[in-house]
């Protein structure tokens, strides 16, 4: 830092100041509108609020259509901490929440709250901090965003991320310069409120605690001046100076420049050369926030221009249409050539897409120039180097060249030369010999490298994304492919354990099976023959002893076999993957049961039949043996059933892309909801189908997508009035995206015949 | 005489020969730095209309001597840094691939998707969200406006909706609009 703290006070006392380069000395024209004192508005019919009205994010909003408000209450909240709420600035009904034009060059509509006076202007609950030299700088900071307070110079920065101070804070800088020419919206509030503004400044002083405060004012303006000076000098640490008259010696960067000799850094804040500023606007905002609990729904206009009548200050309500405005000056439309309203002054201002804007937080000024009172729509001529745009430039940039690229699309080449360090003042501009609107090429390049960088942050997101993607699906493909080597592995092992294991146990069992009705059935015929025994042996015994023997035999050897297959079967369902042959094996098995059974009743009824010997209890057997059989028979017959049931249930839930009649038929054998809920749905699909083939048939094909829809609501309709069950709604919201599918399908060939039929 | 010259261009020669064979494995370029050039310069919409699946194969082929006017979503511009990278001249953009269109977005009507998750795999930057049977939704900030959606949609539930301009981003164009045109001067 090229001064040290008390050199520039020092200096600051002895009203030695420092100066910028460049400027220029437009014609003021201030006392068109600083001579009468600030007035009030009539109630407009209705009030326009904005949502977004400062630099940062909107936030939400809080009511709706219909709501009654109170003077004063929040209608947006947020928890973005860039966010400031928007209040209501009467008492009265929300009648839309809609977009509309607002103050912006663009004449882009944005969301907007429209509110319906009620006339009443009745205030909401306030609740002002007593004594706030007591509280928590926290709460303040919280009150003044919760007030709504944007900067009120023209940038509308959200005031309470600015006044919380990270760095020591030597100078607290308090603007009242307003260099642009018109403009006396500061002025009258200085000259009028002057001790409210010094509230502000109070409150400010306790919450950023600055060595010195500095209340700059261009000599221009000598009574606000004066005035500033009276209400300031019980206070030794306030100082009031004068600023000469320069444009723009109201800019941020400008006035720290001519206060303190200080230079803010190009992508520095005020902050980092131990200064803070706010606008003399703001510090009343502040105190009215802290010490009344008001939040900021109204700021001072300046009317002025050569086509009003009464150019003035008012108070106007922040959404109030800038018609009403006018209407107060009384708007001469006859002095202008084209109807021109500028918001903000002529140096930066910008003309008003309509007059049914409303005025927000940053509106200092409603510019109404009669014919010859501006040099609107100049005609622009070739740039001449003659570098006065240099020389009139604050910051030290080369507007020749800047203009240069900015016009050939040069964007990076702009932005060597700095074109983000333009402060859009634009006294380059007005020095131009050749009326060249150089700021308007700025604006645009400025606008257009914005929004590359945009377009650039998207596309490398994008691409990201994806790559990600990319890298998901081969990820995904790779797994895909490992699993199905897997399964093919774990097919063919099961395709061979089947084959050989499960395939022998089947048997096996089977065999086991055999063996033990043959066993019991020679044991029997053993019983019945034994007494037989004793008399002539018989041929029939002695077969009957061959098979018992042979029968045994069986028996054991299928025992053992069973012994070892279900070793193997039990190595075979510890791997997950064999769950299959598993079931196969179950099934078989079942099957095998099921034959066995047949089997062993089928014997012990052949046997008696076939055993001679007339003792007494073989009839007696023989009848419990056929009623036994015929339980069997049942039971096999169920066990078929049952098996055949499963092998059905398990197919269908397999493969359930079958064609609907099958599915309709199996579960129609089948009474499991499941099947039912299928055959619901195969109904409802037949029943779409039909309707939709009825349509096409009935119409034209360019009619089909009508038709399509005209079928939907039948097919809703009726299934709807067959069945107004959820289920049923749903079934019938698939039958409608079915048959739009459809429609969709016969539109597209019927327009590829057409399109054939046109070749 | 001659031989002993033969003998020491030879050595040279295949001095030369391993020194240059070491610094090609040494100092080896992993990829194309000029594919990465080119795909950053590309909009990685990854809509396809150049007939590439994704930007990254158009740079690759662009790299390789395709041409450069294919890719509508860049437009002019795209063209214009293409072709000052490449060292080529700047052609108009090829209609065959489509027109310059304004950027859009998808969106799902969302009653009417059926939740068929078709959309959810044309999407080349995983910007739409939703399962089977539920219902889908685009991510707006994330979706390119490729149009690769809107084919596979068996009930045609997908619009492409033009951006709209907002104040943000909105740029000053005083040629077209006549309001916002500062500054006045003050007749003096």
């Amino acid at each position: 830092m090229p001064y040290d703290f008390d050199q520039i006070v020092e200096r600051i006392d002895q009203q030695k100041l420092w100066t910028f380069p460049g400027g220029v000395h437009p014609d003021g024209r201030k006392h068109l509108s600083n001579q009468t004192a600030i007035d009030t508005l009539p109630l407009p019919e209705q009030l326009l609020i904005p949502l977004k009205q400062h630099i940062g994010t909107a936030g939400s909003c809080l009511v709706t259509t219909g709501d009654s408000v109170l003077k004063g209450q929040v209608l947006t909240s947020s928890p973005n901490p860039f966010a400031v709420p928007v209040h209501a600035p009467t008492s009265g009904k929300v009648s839309a929440i809609e977009e509309r034009t607002t103050a912006h060059p663009s004449g882009l509509a944005e969301l907007c709250i429209v509110i319906e006076p009620d006339g009443n202007d009745t205030w909401a609950e306030l609740a002002p901090i007593e004594n706030y030299q007591q509280q928590d700088k926290a709460v303040l900071l919280a009150a003044i965003c919760e007030a709504g307070i944007a900067g009120m110079g023209g940038a509308g920065f959200p005031t309470h991320i600015k006044s919380t101070a990270r760095k020591p804070v030597e100078f607290l800088i308090i603007n009242g310069i307003e260099c642009e020419p018109y403009i006396t919206a500061d002025d009258r509030l200085m000259r009028e409120y002057g001790w409210q503004i010094r509230q502000g400044i109070d409150i400010l002083m306790h919450l950023i605690g600055p060595k010195v405060v500095v209340v700059a004012i261009e000599d221009n303006k000598p009574e606000a001046f004066k005035a500033m000076q009276k209400v300031c000098e019980d206070c030794a640490a306030i100082r009031v100076v004068q600023i000469p008259t320069k444009y723009p010696a109201g800019g941020e960067k400008q006035l720290i420049q001519v206060i303190t000799g200080r230079e803010v850094p190009r992508q520095g804040l005020p902050a980092d050369v131990g200064v803070m500023m706010f606008n003399v606007g703001t510090c009343y905002a502040i105190a009215d926030a802290i010490l009344y609990g008001k939040p900021l729904i109204q700021r001072v206009v300046t009317i002025t221009g050569e086509a009003v009548l009464k150019p003035q200050n008012v108070w106007a309500l922040i959404g109030t249409p800038v018609q009403t405005l006018l209407n107060k000056a009384q708007y001469q439309i006859k002095k202008q050539k084209v109807p021109t309203v500028i918001m903000g002054g002529p140096m930066m201002g910008f003309t008003l897409p309509s007059v049914n804007v409303p005025v927000v937080k940053i509106t200092n000024c409603l510019l109404v120039p009669a014919k010859k009172e501006l040099n609107l729509n100049q005609r622009e001529l070739a740039c001449i180097r003659c570098s006065a745009c240099a020389d009139a430039c604050p910051v030290s940039l080369l507007p020749q060249q800047m203009y240069w690229h900015s016009k050939a699309g040069e964007l990076d080449k702009a932005q060597e030369y700095n074109l983000f360090d333009c402060i859009e003042c634009g006294a380059c501009a007005y020095v131009c010999p050749s009326e060249i609107p150089l700021v308007h090429y700025y604006r645009k390049a400025k606008s257009q490298i914005r929004i590359q960088r945009d377009e650039k942050e998207k596309a490398e997101k994008s691409r990201q994304r994806f790559e990600a993607r990319k890298a998901r699906l081969e990820k995904e493909q790779q797994e895909r492919e490992a699993k199905h080597k897997q399964a093919a592995a774990a097919r063919k092992q099961a395709t061979q354990n089947t084959a050989s294991a499960a395939g022998d146990a089947a048997k096996d069992k089977v065999a086991a099976a055999l063996a033990r009705a043959k066993a019991k059935k020679a044991s029997q015929a053993e019983a019945t023959v034994a007494p037989a025994a004793e008399a002539p042996v018989p041929e029939n015994d002695n077969k009957a002893k061959v098979a018992a023997a042979i029968a045994r035999a069986k028996a054991k050897k299928a025992q053992q076999e069973a012994a070892s297959e279900a070793a193997e079967t039990a190595e075979s369902t510890s791997s997950p993957a064999d769950a299959e042959s598993e079931r196969k094996a179950k099934v078989a098995a079942a099957v095998a049961r099921a034959k066995a059974k047949k089997a062993a009743a089928v014997q012990p009824a052949e046997s008696p039949a076939t055993n001679a010997s007339p003792s007494d209890h073989a009839p007696a057997e023989a009848s419990s043996e056929m009623s036994a059989e015929e339980q069997r028979k049942a039971k096999i017959a169920a066990a078929v059933a049952r098996a055949k049931a499963k092998k059905q249930a398990t197919e269908t839930t397999a493969t359930p892309a079958q064609p609907a009649d099958d599915e309709a038929q199996t579960a129609t054998e089948d009474d499991s909801p499941e099947a039912q809920r299928k055959a619901k749905i195969a109904a409802a699909v037949a029943r779409a189908k039909a309707k939709k083939q009825a349509a096409e048939s009935a119409a034209p094909a360019e009619q089909t997508d009508s038709e399509a829809e005209q079928a939907d609501d039948k097919t809703v309709a009726s299934n709807t009035q067959e069945d107004d069950s959820p289920e049923a709604q749903r079934k019938a919201k698939i039958a409608a995206a079915v048959a739009r599918a459809k429609a969709k399908k016969a539109q597209r060939e019927a327009q590829q015949n057409s399109a054939e039929d046109n070749e | 005489m001659l031989i002993s010259s033969l003998i020491a261009l030879g050595l040279l020669a295949l001095l030369f020969g391993l020194a240059l064979g070491y610094a090609a494995i040494r100092f080896k370029v992993e990829s194309d730095p000029l594919v990465d050039q080119v795909d950053a310069l590309l909009p990685q919409t990854q809509c396809g209309q150049c007939g590439y699946p994704g930007c990254r194969p158009y740079a690759e082929a662009i790299a390789n001597g395709d041409d450069i006017n294919k890719c509508p979503p860049g437009g002019e511009s795209t063209i214009k840094d293409l072709a000052e990278l490449m060292g080529v001249e700047a052609k108009p953009l090829d209609a065959a691939h489509g027109e310059d269109a304004a950027p859009k977005v998808a969106y799902i009507r969302e009653d009417e998707c059926i939740g068929c998750t078709k959309c959810i795999q044309a999407c080349p930057v995983d910007a739409i969200v939703g399962a089977a049977k539920q219902m889908h939704t685009v991510i707006t900030d994330a979706c390119t406006g490729c149009d690769l959606c809107v084919e596979p949609c068996p009930v045609d539930c997908i619009d492409m909706v033009t951006i709209n301009p907002t104040t943000a981003s909105w740029q000053w164009d005083f040629n077209q609009t006549p309001v916002g045109d500062i500054p006045v001067k003050v007749v003096s």
